[in-house]
């Protein structure tokens, strides 16, 4: 019974969504009050149903409701409770479900603090919003339906993927979903934008914090993921160039360059062209990316289960909107740019440089997307099959974003419109010169990989110090902050943090792996491991092995840790769970291998040095993309 | 987001040696369906840290010829572990990094390189990028010379950072 | 800064308009192409890089007689299929009596090729389901196979009497891929063969 009502109230959401798109945006274009008011309780509406179907979901997961398909494809009667709850999203029918949700909430966030906004734009921005939701729930309940019946139910499920049967499962998705969703409100912004045909600074103050709290969200989304991925897969790697988290990183890759855009567009008034095209760019890398993921098309670890007729759905969305709004921009877009002198600019410009730094971020996306593709694209033109890894990424992307960090500090300090060269150059040369020195030294320290480690250095101290000069510059001069500058700092600081643990760990990380019988020690570094034996473990639905592992840093105890090898109930599935210590200056992460019989096992260490700087910087970044959206200069009227 | 109370009483712990008398048929039943291929699980021995690394290196470059998109050194499938072995051996009997992979590549096909081949066939793949930098330099350079041109100073009422 | 109406507007340039068309739409069309392939059950599957190729050189033990060893040069003069397969393998137990159909026809040489396997359970697995091959080899280790390209069990090869690896097929076989792929290529070769010469071979 409970399930119907679900469906129920999700083809009523559709309603809903009908009436905030159609009404509004219809009303915007004649001015009709009546219509354009619509909007908002048809967007509170819409959430209130949504999170109903939401809870219908959750309750059957709760209550084991094995009648439900859905419920009996991902979960289990010995399914701990908490994944319960989380299981709700850890396949496609339940995350889409959750991706309509997030869309509603942001439907219903920008309902609310919209008041300021002139009716004609609300009404455009909900209707947009409308229309993403439109095709969202008629993708769930036309393909998709979580709340499909199973006749006859099963007695017992399927279970619930044991590597998605952890804590990192829970905040994950929804801080992803948040960030990438969240991209759907400058997007709107944007077609409002055209539609009226003005771009002017108001338009910026109300876009802009939307657009950061969406970065800021992604970077989280993204940064989780990759710790995730981290302690759960066993190897210590925390980022794969997998497809499905390139699709999560383009649309990060082009709200970076559109939050600085904005930022331009706001002050200056001028890029309002690349501006627009940035935000319907990083929307649709956010469709795109959901297209890829979930259609088959590529394969990865990743992805949901293939299935074409899905695929051909979204994709005929995705064509529809994002081609919609590319000829909206293109028959629009040319009444917004022109030569107004005010806004030129010389070649020694903050504006020069921000261009130099979107088209960097550009070519860094465009090339993701081109290896993502591109195996893809060698079969169709009948060129074999091609793999495109890591060893392609990681190269192109360091010699993309070389030049960025290398102008990063520049930024801030230059003036707009017109400043000389020499000027930021003299107060940005001795610390280029400190970072340099410092990379050399770290250089001759480095116990291996030093290349690697040197430019680690050299980069994040650059970044670090150069950023730290513009707030040594603030404060010297009327010692006030505004919280975008703040943020500013955050997010560039961030940077600096992220960049020394990305590189120093692949430099420095070391990896052992051989046979220990209990009471033997390995020595790694400065590291003691001593392996002291494995027992066996029940938990509520697997059973484990469960080794002890003692660690000792300069001959001091360091740490006892508890690698597993579990093997789940249902499926027998065999899940390596590393024990880790971890401290800021580097991991100790130990993974068990195969038993060797005698008591004896094959045991894994890696020492990962400086790893937690990664995802403290995307912290610091995500925290900076917050900040920012709080400066007061938004709530000007 | 407020969760629907649930009106059920609390699990009864008699049941808990139900549960695990659950738990362990099923595990019996999923042991019995899992006969393993042969196989030796020893760790591989290198001759040195320098060795140690130079693997290391390589099989993250390879690709797990059986898996969704894993690389060699990380994955568990059976003909990873085998793989793993043959590349090492192949070092240690003096190959190279490049002659290891056209092994590889004879066997597999070019699937099995990570980074791929750099000819002519993947010349967009490893030339678009910086292909389409400079040309977006040059558009960069063009924007900028055009909007030089014509300059009113900004004034001093307008932001200023 | 709130601005009056815009001064000249500048329209897009042409080309940067050409080029996004044709971005949009080359990207478009590749992800229709994609939809399109995933539904194929074969999407994954990695073609083999022997194909036109001569079959690796290899001497193994029979697995009814390790005494035995069986070399490649041995087998050539006529064509045969090489079936990897394990008894581990819950795969292979499926294709299993398709396989031992397609034996029987004793229209080639059917050749097992057991991977990975302890001898005893893999005698006890032919014990139990029948053993529809002239000859079983045994390749415990598992290095011979990697000169094969093997990836998985099971997957079957067809190579040709001069030794010429002609077909692979990665997966368990079912009737309708020996029908519509193994048969056609086995008549290909024994085509080419009828009419590169009207002599009859010498038995293998």
């Amino acid at each position: 019974m409970l399930p119907e009502l679900g469906q129920i109230l999700l083809v009523t959401a559709l309603l809903m969504a009908l009436l905030q798109t159609v009404l509004p945006l219809w009303g915007a274009q004649r001015n009709r009050a009546a219509w354009m008011a619509v909007a908002r309780p048809a967007a509170y509406a819409q959430l209130g149903l949504l999170l109903g179907a939401f809870a219908v979901l959750t309750a059957a997961f709760v209550t084991q409701d094995f009648s439900v398909r859905y419920v009996a494809e991902n979960s289990n009667s010995l399914l701990p409770m908490a994944y319960r709850y989380s299981a709700v999203w850890g396949a496609h029918e339940g995350s889409l479900l959750l991706w309509a949700l997030v869309l509603a909430l942001w439907c219903g966030a920008v309902a609310l603090w919209s008041k300021r906004l002139p009716a004609q734009v609300a009404a455009r921005v909900l209707g947009v919003l409308g229309i993403i939701s439109i095709g969202f729930l008629a993708f769930l309940i036309f393909t998709s339906n979580p709340f499909a019946r199973l006749i006859p139910a099963p007695l017992e499920g399927r279970d619930l993927n044991p590597l998605l049967q952890d804590p990192g499962l829970i905040i994950h998705p929804p801080m992803l979903y948040i960030g990438y969703v969240g991209f759907a409100v400058p997007f709107a912004f944007a077609i409002a934008a055209l539609l009226e045909g003005r771009v002017d600074a108001r338009w910026l103050r109300w876009t802009r914090p939307w657009t950061n709290v969406a970065w800021g969200f992604l970077t989280l989304g993204i940064a989780l993921g990759s710790w995730w991925a981290y302690y759960e897969l066993g190897w210590g790697g925390w980022w794969f160039w997998d497809p499905v988290e390139n699709a999560s990183f383009m649309p990060w890759l082009a709200g970076a360059a559109l939050i600085h855009s904005q930022a331009v567009t706001e002050k200056r008034g001028s890029f309002a062209g690349w501006t627009l095209l940035l935000a319907i760019a990083a929307f649709a890398l956010s469709l795109l990316g959901t297209f890829l993921v979930r259609s088959g098309v590529l394969t990865s670890v990743h992805s949901f289960a293939a299935d074409p007729a899905r695929g051909t759905f979204i994709l005929i969305f995705l064509a529809l909107v994002i081609g919609g709004a590319l000829l909206l921009y293109v028959l629009r877009a040319g009444a917004l740019g022109s030569d107004d002198p005010r806004r030129g600019f010389m070649p020694t410009s903050r504006e020069t440089l921000l261009l130099a730094n979107n088209l960097l971020l550009a070519a860094a996306c465009g090339m993701v997307l081109l290896g993502t593709l591109y195996p893809l694209l060698a079969d169709a033109l009948g060129l074999g099959k091609v793999s495109v890894g890591p060893p392609y990424f990681g190269t192109l992307f360091v010699v993309l974003m070389a030049p960025l960090v290398a102008l990063l500090p520049f930024g801030p300090l230059v003036n707009w419109q017109r400043d000389q060269a020499s000027r930021a150059l003299a107060m940005l040369a001795p610390w280029a010169v400190l970072a340099v020195l410092l990379g050399v030294i770290a250089y001759f320290m480095a116990p291996q990989g030093a290349l690697k480690t040197a430019a680690g250095v050299t980069g994040a101290a650059w970044v670090m110090l150069g950023t730290a000069r513009f707030a040594w510059t603030r404060l010297r001069g009327n010692g006030r902050f505004t919280a975008e500058m703040i943020g500013m700092l955050l997010g560039h600081g961030g940077l600096a943090v992220f960049l020394a643990g990305a590189l120093l760990v692949e430099a420095l990380n070391v990896q052992r792996e051989v046979a220990m019988a209990p009471g033997q020690t390995l020595e790694i570094g400065h590291y003691a491991v001593r392996f002291e034996g494995v027992d066996h473990q029940q938990g509520p639905n697997y059973v484990a092995d469960r080794g002890h592992v003692r660690v000792r840093y300069r001959d001091r105890a360091l740490a006892l840790l508890h690698p597993e090898k579990r093997q789940y109930a249902s499926g027998g599935q065999t899940m390596t769970e590393a024990g880790i210590h971890a401290r800021l200056s580097g991991d100790v992460y130990v993974a068990l291998g195969e038993s060797l019989g005698n008591n004896a096992w094959a045991v894994r260490v890696h020492i990962k040095p400086f790893v937690r700087w990664i995802w403290l910087g995307a912290l610091l970044m995500a925290l900076g993309g917050f900040v920012t959206a709080a400066d007061r200069r938004f709530r000007r009227p | 987001m407020p969760m629907p109370r649930l009106s059920r009483p609390p699990r009864p712990d008699r049941y808990r040696g139900l549960r695990g008398l659950v738990l362990a048929a099923l595990l019996g039943l999923s042991a019995v369906a899992l006969a393993q291929a042969v196989s030796d699980p020893t760790p591989l021995q290198y001759r040195n840290a320098a060795e140690e690394a130079r693997f290391h290196a390589l099989a993250a470059e390879l690709r797990c010829v059986q898996c969704q998109n894993q690389s060699l050194a990380d994955s568990n499938a059976q003909i990873a572990h085998d793989l793993r072995r043959e590349v090492l051996v192949l070092m240690q009997q003096g190959n190279s990094d490049a002659q290891i992979k056209q092994f590889l590549v004879a066997r597999y096909g070019e699937f099995v390189l990570y980074r791929p081949v750099m000819d002519a066939r993947n010349a967009l793949l490893w030339f678009g990028p910086l292909l389409a930098l400079l040309g977006g330099a040059g558009v960069l350079a063009w924007v900028v010379r055009r909007r030089s041109r014509q300059i009113q100073p900004m004034d001093d009422n307008e932001a200023r950072w | 800064m709130s601005d009056p109406q815009p001064t000249p507007s500048r329209p897009l340039p042409p080309v940067a308009i050409v080029i996004g068309v044709l971005f949009f739409f080359g990207l478009l069309g590749l992800m229709v192409y994609g939809v399109m392939k995933s539904g194929a059950p074969d999407r994954d599957v990695l073609p083999s890089a022997l194909i036109g190729k001569p079959a690796p050189a290899f001497e193994l033990p029979v697995l009814h007689d390790p005494q035995i060893r069986v070399g490649s040069d041995e087998l050539r003069g006529a064509p045969y299929v090489l079936n990897v397969w394990g008894s581990w393998c819950a795969a292979c137990r499926e294709e299993h009596p398709i396989l031992t159909r397609f034996a029987e026809t004793k229209r080639v040489r059917v050749i097992g090729y057991n991977w990975k396997d302890e001898p005893a359970d893999a005698l006890r697995w032919l014990e139990q389901l029948g053993n529809p091959f002239v000859l079983v080899l045994s390749d415990i280790e598992g290095r011979t196979a990697i000169d094969w390209g093997v990836t998985a069990a099971p997957e079957t090869f067809l190579v040709d009497g001069s030794g010429v690896v002609r077909w692979k097929y990665s997966g368990a076989l079912t009737q309708r891929v020996i029908d519509t792929q193994l048969v056609p290529e086995l008549e290909k070769i024994e085509r080419a063969h009828a009419d590169a010469s009207p002599v009859p071979p010498a038995a293998p």
